[in-house]
């Protein structure tokens, strides 16, 4: 592997609770490099007729990524920070399998290239010493990228939490989201 | 006769609004810019430090700029799109005129600055130098917003000059002068970190200024409760401590109520008011009848909410007011204002660490833009035209003989109704679509309709741009260099990336040449923006908004100067009031009692509904620039008329069913958006639209008798489902017109 200056102890932190709905991070996330483009995070609503609540949806990269476990053309690599990557262009056969497993929703198969693309944390930028683009610009910090410590200090209500129970399944990511002060995981039904 | 010179589609076919996605050229060559330039969005008053990529003398991206203090890179969609506006097609390349049938066909700048200079002669000969007006604007930065004053009352030689902060922060700058003889928001945003309470009324501040609810939520990840008073329930208001759903029109109610309060069970700084303010008596006399049942009545919002509000406010140790368009846009946003600093005062809470008060100004320069004498009763360093030492220190400063100064002129609503009138007959206006941003449209149209000649310098045929006589094609806030006043009181240097393209020029340079055009050359003689703005730094030296300290350099190695800076070794002013001193006569910081009055239209049988207006989060007033980039336009495609579903339900009204709106003023139609996050009897329309789709062909143009801004945020209106549905993002080509 190239040698890279990805901080290591750099980590990602969502907090929906502060999120603004303002698509800033759906912005810059185009204006990075890698996507040709196209928008890897994705805004939405919860529900506009009863709340202005918003969900802001970014790949978690899983420590186990289902996504690449079901696809059939190893397209979908995990390296060694643990950022699990789009697909290989050379290898993506655009079949989908890696969109329906994906327990949070997350690739997404770009019909312009036949071939699915997800978030890779802003690579280009993260192993270069950056932070992503979305985390960078999120004017709310919705979107957080910095160390454990920061986090933790400047955020004495929540807890970041990386475990997500699925019916029997257990998932853990590289993704944090942050919960009230004290969680230790999040079961989703 | 500035009708439109053909029919709107030709000229929208040719001028715009077209969608930029992308860079005309495509990204390639991004990677390794010619330059990396830190500068500002061009956008609202936080103006976020950003770095602009520039390529073969385009902007060509965006690199967020980490050390900038004040957003550390952060930026909304606004920003993080603003370097699309460069190298759009739809940017004028060189000055253009009128062909009546035709639209509009280039000209040269000799003739086209002949004409103009033509124009002004002719009509200032036949009716007298007020006759020619100007309008400007406070995206200017201050170099230009200085140079526009001096241009218009020495080279023009009129008295009728006003801007568009008229329509922003006027009411708050009246209100601030009264209270504290002094007009800037008192500390700078990272005050808000420690204190206890937060209240922030008639400020969206998630969608108009989304890189301060970063600084809320450090307070509020400190402890701090946050009060937000808005009709409806705004991002800010969804996790807010306590949100109270004001009706429109009825904010100094709820001030005089908690005022009162806070008198009632002696939650007052007693110290303070008495060794540092006037007035307490009389203001804490004249809300006595306000108590919390009077208020739930006038104001709608649940007394216990009221009073809960009143206990945190009036026990915090530490606590920031924050307000913004939503109480100032009324035709008593001064007393509203007034309301606001009232509860601040009583409490003590300014002045120190962690305490403050102050407007968020709206526009790019909405601070700076209000201090350099663009306004017409005002000169430089916010100093009053109509007083002699005032003026007599800017005419030495300007060389000119006072007498030759003109007095106070007409402000930009009255101006419109001026030219109705008949009185005005020509305008210049740079910067600024009255067509949009002014209220009750129809009545500015048929103004325009009436001038006898109407000049604009822009970098995109705006709305109002399209019933010019000449069009001068001016330069973006990327071409020229300058200094911005940030909503905090920060003066922060705006950095040339590119020069004008085509036959484009500096707005200076136009400036420049009209004045020696008009016979005033020797006194404009500035080799560049440094020179004007060491002008405008002795201008303003011992005036209320002193800059006379700040040098570019001292901007360059602070990253920002705070005014007042008297001296250049003064290091500037962060927060104001700290020795207790306030700029008024006195020393002292003044109480002003306020008395609760309706808003000039309440409902009635005829017209029910109460309508509000404001903005989204992808736009930025009138849209000349952000209804013009792809992925903005791409967020709020069209306004949409909020609705709560039990007044939908009366007018049978559905989701996404267009509904026509109808005021003593006109009428438009909106798709519905039902939703629960807006009071029953209000709606809401954003109004960055123009033509059918303009909120401000429903608004009122009564004005606030002092700050004498316009009625946007409350007039009544009537609504009737017209059975056509359109689908989101289902835009009709020339919908807009
Ligand atoms: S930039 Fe931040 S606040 Fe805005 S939508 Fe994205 S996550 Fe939410
Ligand atoms: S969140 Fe989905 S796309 Fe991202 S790594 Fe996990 S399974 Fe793959
Ligand atoms: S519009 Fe305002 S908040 Fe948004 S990036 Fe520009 S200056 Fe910052």
């Amino acid at each position: 592997m190239e040698v890279t200056a990805y901080k290591t102890d750099m980590e990602f932190f969502v907090d929906m609770q502060r999120c603004i709905g303002c698509k800033a991070c759906e912005m810059a996330c185009a204006e990075c490099e890698t996507n040709g483009h196209e928008s890897m995070i994705h805004v939405n609503y919860v529900e506009r007729a009863v709340t202005i609540q918003t969900t802001v949806q970014v790949c978690m990269h899983c420590d186990d990524p289902v996504c690449a476990k079901v696809c059939p053309a190893d397209a979908i690599t995990k390296d060694d920070f643990g950022v699990v990557h789009s697909a290989n262009t050379a290898r993506c056969i655009g079949c989908s399998n890696c969109v329906m497993a994906c327990p949070f929703g997350v690739p997404i198969k770009e019909e312009k290239y036949d071939m699915m693309m997800k978030c890779n944390m802003c690579y280009d930028r993260t192993s270069a010493g950056k932070k992503p683009m979305c985390a960078t610009v999120c004017p709310s910090q919705a979107l957080f990228y910095g160390t454990r410590e920061e986090i933790s200090r400047m955020r004495p209500n929540s807890t970041p939490v990386r475990e997500f129970i699925f019916g029997a399944q257990t998932v853990t990511t590289k993704v944090n989201i942050m919960m009230p002060k004290g969680s230790t995981h999040l079961k989703i039904h | 006769m500035a009708k439109l010179p053909a029919p709107p589609e030709t000229i929208i076919a040719k001028f715009g609004p077209h969608l930029n996605f992308a860079p005309q050229e495509g990204y390639p060559g991004r990677d390794e810019p010619d330059a990396v330039v830190k500068t500002h969005c061009c956008f609202c008053g936080m103006q976020c430090g950003i770095q602009l990529l520039v390529k073969n003398n385009k902007v060509v991206g965006f690199e967020p700029w980490m050390e900038f203090p004040f957003n550390e890179g952060r930026l909304c969609p606004k920003g993080v799109q603003r370097y699309l506006q460069d190298n759009h097609p739809d940017r004028l390349l060189e000055p253009l005129e009128r062909v009546e049938g035709e639209g509009f066909r280039p000209i040269a700048w000799e003739p086209a600055l002949d004409r103009v200079t033509a124009a002004i002669r002719k009509i200032q000969a036949s009716y007298g130098n007020d006759a020619f007006a100007v309008l400007s604007g406070v995206s200017l930065t201050n170099e230009k917003s200085y140079l526009m004053g001096k241009f218009a009352r020495v080279a023009i030689k009129t008295a009728n000059l006003d801007y568009n902060g008229r329509l922003c922060m006027v009411s708050a700058g009246a209100g601030n002068k009264k209270a504290f003889g002094l007009d800037r928001a008192s500390n700078s945003y990272a005050d808000l970190e420690h204190a206890e309470v937060i209240l922030v009324t008639g400020a969206n501040v998630s969608e108009t200024f989304p890189t301060l609810t970063y600084w809320l939520w450090r307070a509020r990840d400190n402890g701090a409760k946050l009060i937000v008073v808005d009709p409806r329930v705004i991002p800010l208001a969804r996790t807010a401590d306590i949100h109270l759903d004001i009706r429109p029109g009825t904010d100094s109610a709820l001030y005089g109520a908690m005022l009162k309060y806070l008198g009632d069970h002696d939650m007052l700084d007693h110290d303070f008011i008495r060794e540092h303010t006037t007035g307490f008596e009389d203001t804490l006399a004249a809300v006595q009848e306000y108590t919390l049942e009077w208020a739930e009545q006038v104001t709608g919002i649940d007394r216990e909410k009221i009073r809960q509000a009143a206990e945190l406010w009036g026990k915090a140790g530490t606590s920031f007011l924050l307000h913004a368009r939503g109480i100032e846009h009324h035709s008593k946003g001064v007393e509203n204002v007034l309301g606001c600093i009232n509860l601040v005062l009583a409490t003590g809470r300014i002045g120190r660490p962690y305490c403050g008060y102050g407007t968020i100004t709206g526009q790019g320069n909405g601070q700076g833009g209000r201090e350099h004498g663009h306004k017409c009763d005002q000169l430089p360093g916010n100093r009053d035209i109509t007083n002699p030492e005032h003026r007599k220190y800017i005419a030495g400063v300007w060389g000119i003989p006072e007498s030759e100064l003109p007095g106070k002129g007409l402000t930009a609503w009255e101006l419109i109704e001026a030219i109705h009138r008949g009185e005005v007959k020509g305008l210049l206006s740079i910067c600024f679509n009255p067509l949009v941003s002014l209220p009750n449209n129809n009545y500015v149209r048929e103004a325009l309709e009436k001038l006898e000649f109407y000049v604009c310098i822009d970098f995109f045929l705006n709305e109002t741009a399209r019933h010019a006589d000449i069009v001068l094609a001016g330069s973006l806030h990327e071409e020229e260099e300058g200094t911005v006043t940030t909503a905090e009181g920060r003066v922060v240097r705006i950095r040339r990336a590119v020069t004008p393209p085509g036959n484009a020029r500096t707005d200076t340079s136009i400036i420049l040449d009209l004045a020696a055009r008009l016979g005033a050359a020797d006194k404009f003689t500035y080799a560049d923006s440094e020179a004007i703005f060491n002008e405008l730094r002795v201008a303003s030296k011992g005036g209320t908004a002193d800059y006379y300290g700040i040098t570019y350099k001292k901007i360059e190695d602070h990253m920002g100067i705070f005014w007042p800076c008297p001296s250049e070794d003064h290091p500037g002013t962060p927060r104001l009031w700290e020795d207790r001193k306030f700029a008024t006569p006195d020393g002292k910081a003044h109480f002003n009692p306020v008395h609760f009055r309706e808003p000039s239209e309440v409902t009635d049988e005829a017209y029910p509904v109460v309508l509000t207006t404001g903005r989204v989060v992808s736009q930025y007033l009138s849209g000349t620039q952000t209804r013009r980039i792809g992925k903005l336009v791409g967020i709020n495609p069209e306004p949409l008329l909020e609705i709560h579903p039990e007044l939908a339900a009366k007018y049978n009204i559905r989701q996404r069913e267009t509904v026509r709106v109808t005021t003593r003023r006109g009428s438009g139609e909106f798709p519905a958006n039902i939703v629960e996050t807006i009071r029953k009897d209000t709606v809401f329309i954003p109004y960055h639209w123009p033509g059918k789709k303009s909120a401000n062909q429903l608004t009122i143009g009564t004005l606030d008798p002092v700050s004498k801004i316009p009625e946007f945020k409350v007039c009544a209106c009537r609504l009737e489902p017209l059975d056509r549905f359109t689908q989101p993002g289902e835009i009709h080509a020339f919908d807009s017109i």
